[in-house]
């Protein structure tokens, strides 16, 4: 299993293994909202917790069409199910480097983002602790989406379809989090939910990915 | 003698081809009873005026765009388990049924919002698990489209009911967290046995929610009986390519 | 222990292609399976690795014990070819890539990325893969795709030594591998059209 998640971890940081582009996706996002809504800076200020849930929620999503399809296309998941690995513990351990090299990212990338986006200096403590709770949900989330379309030619749109409903109750509470904290209120209830969602799709979520895998490679 | 002999595809057919005239003439007449009766013989609420005459289309669609959902649901169970094939192609007939049930819903809701709320939208907790909701069928749907094998098909989509269910469950309270809403409370608690609405505009509701459930009874069998007979019609073709 | 298939009926897309399959396997020995093309060769041999469920019949000595190779050999393009070699080795729990290497003439290759391999040379990486499994039941598809010459001895070399230690192998290949082996001719399980084995599509007619 370490093996597996050394080489995911590996072959993202490697050229063309797309370490860092969920991070520009994120940036990008981020600098076009002001040229979008406009530059005032109390305007910025009520939304830059929302904007940077979505935009990190969406960055997530740009990476999940690789997390499984290369493996699939080149024949590993083939191998990893007759491998002596359980593949509920290969998909996990998948999952766990998708949040490595795209959640955790996110989460360090984000306080800086919300400089530009004139977030409350209260906000920051809690934009950080609630995408460092919520983000790994999106990971597990999305493997399971992932594993639901690898079969599937051109399945980039469709997993983003299956995926973004799923999303809805991690983005209510993360980003309810943040705003809450950016307003100086308190943000314990939302964030206590979060990380029962995170926890609770951590330890489930992987058997129903692997049932879907096993089910799609047949 | 079992239920579950008409798990068999062509026993299916020949009850639901047997059985759909009487539904489908039962359906249409309570819907018609139901709408003209609320339309035309009931009076005026006292507050919102006609506007409260949608309430005969908009309380069966959106009760049938969730028990659609729960049919589909316990129909992906029933495949999982016991891999009856009618079961799953009635899931897959019920869906798009129940997308249009929801947007009958939203719609209705849309236009009854206008005058009493002032607004055709808003972010209420019910209205937004709705649209939710309109999402997952969505998805659902597009994944049966999207699968080529109809077997493989059923399995993920049945998987991707249940799991769908648990986060449609729990995006309902994050919405409701979320936002506290407008919406009114429950025209029909059926738990407590009180009700909000008075007796002349009860009745012919009942009349057309009891029309909707047999509405969506006589076309999720219908199109049942479609994907059986495209299913054999593909089952045909593919034992007569292997002889040639 | 023996690969023993007993009576066993497989279909593809919704609809039975074999049936009746039924061969013993010894520990030593390899069979090297032959057919046209659309006979199931390949429904068979994924079968066995476990990677579809099969209508009926019992497949004894497989699961834990295959070994499986097919035309994608999972391969990462930026990984070198050690790399990809200790990644399978370390999955299987087993840490030994030096004879793997050596057996497919690997070793000037070691550093260079996946990537830049020619096709024969992926194919090459693709079977050494198999010796860094341990496991003793190996299943091939068509594992000689895009060889030489040179390199199809090196596989022949390399499946002998497989055999000697006790290992087996089923192969679905056209070639003559240049050391006998049993043939199983799988035309002659073709499924009748007529058969119903409860396959999918079968409650539909």
């Amino acid at each position: 299993m370490t093996a597996l998640l050394a080489r995911d971890l590996r072959l993202a940081f490697r050229a063309g293994g797309g370490f860092g582009l969920a991070l520009a996706f994120f940036l990008i996002v981020v600098v076009l909202v002001p040229f979008s809504v406009g530059p005032e800076s109390s305007l910025l200020a009520a939304i830059a917790p929302g904007v940077l849930w979505l935009g990190a929620l969406l960055a997530c999503l740009l990476s999940l069409d690789r997390l499984l399809a290369l493996d699939f296309e080149d024949g590993t998941l083939d191998l990893l199910v007759g491998a002596p690995i359980p593949l509920e513990g290969a998909l996990s351990v998948k999952a766990l480097a998708h949040w490595l090299t795209t959640g955790l990212p996110l989460v360090l990338a984000a306080p800086v983002l919300g400089v530009l986006l004139n977030l409350p200096l209260a906000g920051f403590g809690w934009l950080t602790a609630s995408l460092l709770a919520g983000t790994p949900a999106l990971s597990v989330i999305g493997t399971f989406g992932a594993a639901l379309t690898v079969g599937i030619k051109r399945g980039g749109l469709l997993l983003s379809l299956l995926v973004l409903p799923l999303y809805v109750p991690t983005l209510i509470f993360g980003a309810e989090t943040a705003r809450r904290g950016a307003m100086g209120m308190e943000a314990t209830t939302p964030l206590a939910m979060l990380t029962g969602i995170t926890l609770a799709t951590v330890a489930l979520m992987p058997f129903a990915s692997a049932a879907v895998l096993r089910m799609g490679l047949r | 003698m079992s239920i579950w002999q008409y798990a068999n595809p062509v026993k299916f057919l020949a009850l639901s081809t047997r059985v759909q005239p009487v539904i489908w003439t039962a359906a249409v007449l309570c819907v018609a009873v139901g709408l003209l009766w609320g339309f035309f013989a009931t009076p005026d609420d006292a507050r919102q005026g006609a506007t409260v005459k949608i309430i005969y289309l908009h309380v069966p669609a959106a009760l049938m765009a969730i028990n659609a959902w729960f049919m589909m649901l316990v129909a992906s169970l029933i495949w999982l388990i016991r891999r009856h094939h009618v079961s799953a192609l009635a899931a897959k007939a019920a869906a798009p049924v129940g997308v249009v049930m929801t947007l009958i819903a939203l719609i209705t809701g849309a236009i009854w919002g206008q005058p009493m709320w002032g607004t055709w939208w808003v972010w209420d907790p019910r209205l937004t698990s709705f649209l939710i909701l309109f999402l997952f069928y969505l998805g659902y749907i597009a994944l049966w489209e999207a699968v080529e094998d109809p077997d493989t098909a059923a399995d993920l989509t049945s998987v991707l009911c249940l799991v769908g269910s648990v986060f449609a469950v729990l995006s309902r309270y994050a919405v409701k967290f979320w936002n506290q809403g407008l919406h009114q409370g429950t025209s029909v608690p059926v738990a407590t046995g009180g009700r909000s609405v008075a007796d002349v505009f009860f009745y012919p509701l009942v009349v057309s929610m009891v029309g909707f459930g047999l509405l969506f009874l006589a076309l999720v069998l219908y199109r049942t009986g479609t994907e059986i007979r495209l299913r054999r019609a593909s089952a045909l073709l593919a034992r007569a390519g292997r002889e040639s | 222990m023996e690969l023993r298939v007993d009576n066993l009926t497989i279909a593809r897309g919704g609809v039975p292609v074999l049936a009746g399959v039924h061969f013993v396997l010894p520990a030593g020995r390899a069979l090297v399976l032959r057919g046209p093309n659309g006979a199931g060769k390949t429904t068979l041999l994924r079968t066995l690795a476990g990677l579809q469920p099969a209508l009926s019949g019992q497949i004894s000595g497989a699961g834990e014990r295959i070994a499986y190779a097919a035309h994608a050999d999972g391969l990462k393009a930026m990984l070198s070819v050690t790399e990809n070699l200790q990644f399978w080795a370390e999955i299987f729990g087993t840490r030994e890539t030096d004879a793997a290497l050596d057996a497919y003439a690997l070793r000037p290759l070691a550093e260079r990325m996946a990537g830049t391999l020619s096709a024969g040379q992926k194919r090459r990486l693709g079977l050494a893969r198999l010796l860094v499994t341990g496991r003793p039941v190996w299943v091939l598809d068509e594992p000689t795709v895009s060889l030489d010459t040179a390199a199809v001895a090196q596989f022949a070399a390399a499946l002998q030594t497989h055999l000697a230690a006790g290992g087996s192998a089923v192969i679905a290949t056209h070639i003559d591998l240049g050391f006998k082996a049993a043939t199983l001719d799988i035309a002659s399980f073709r499924a009748a059209s007529t058969l119903l084995a409860g396959a999918s599509d079968e409650a539909f007619l």
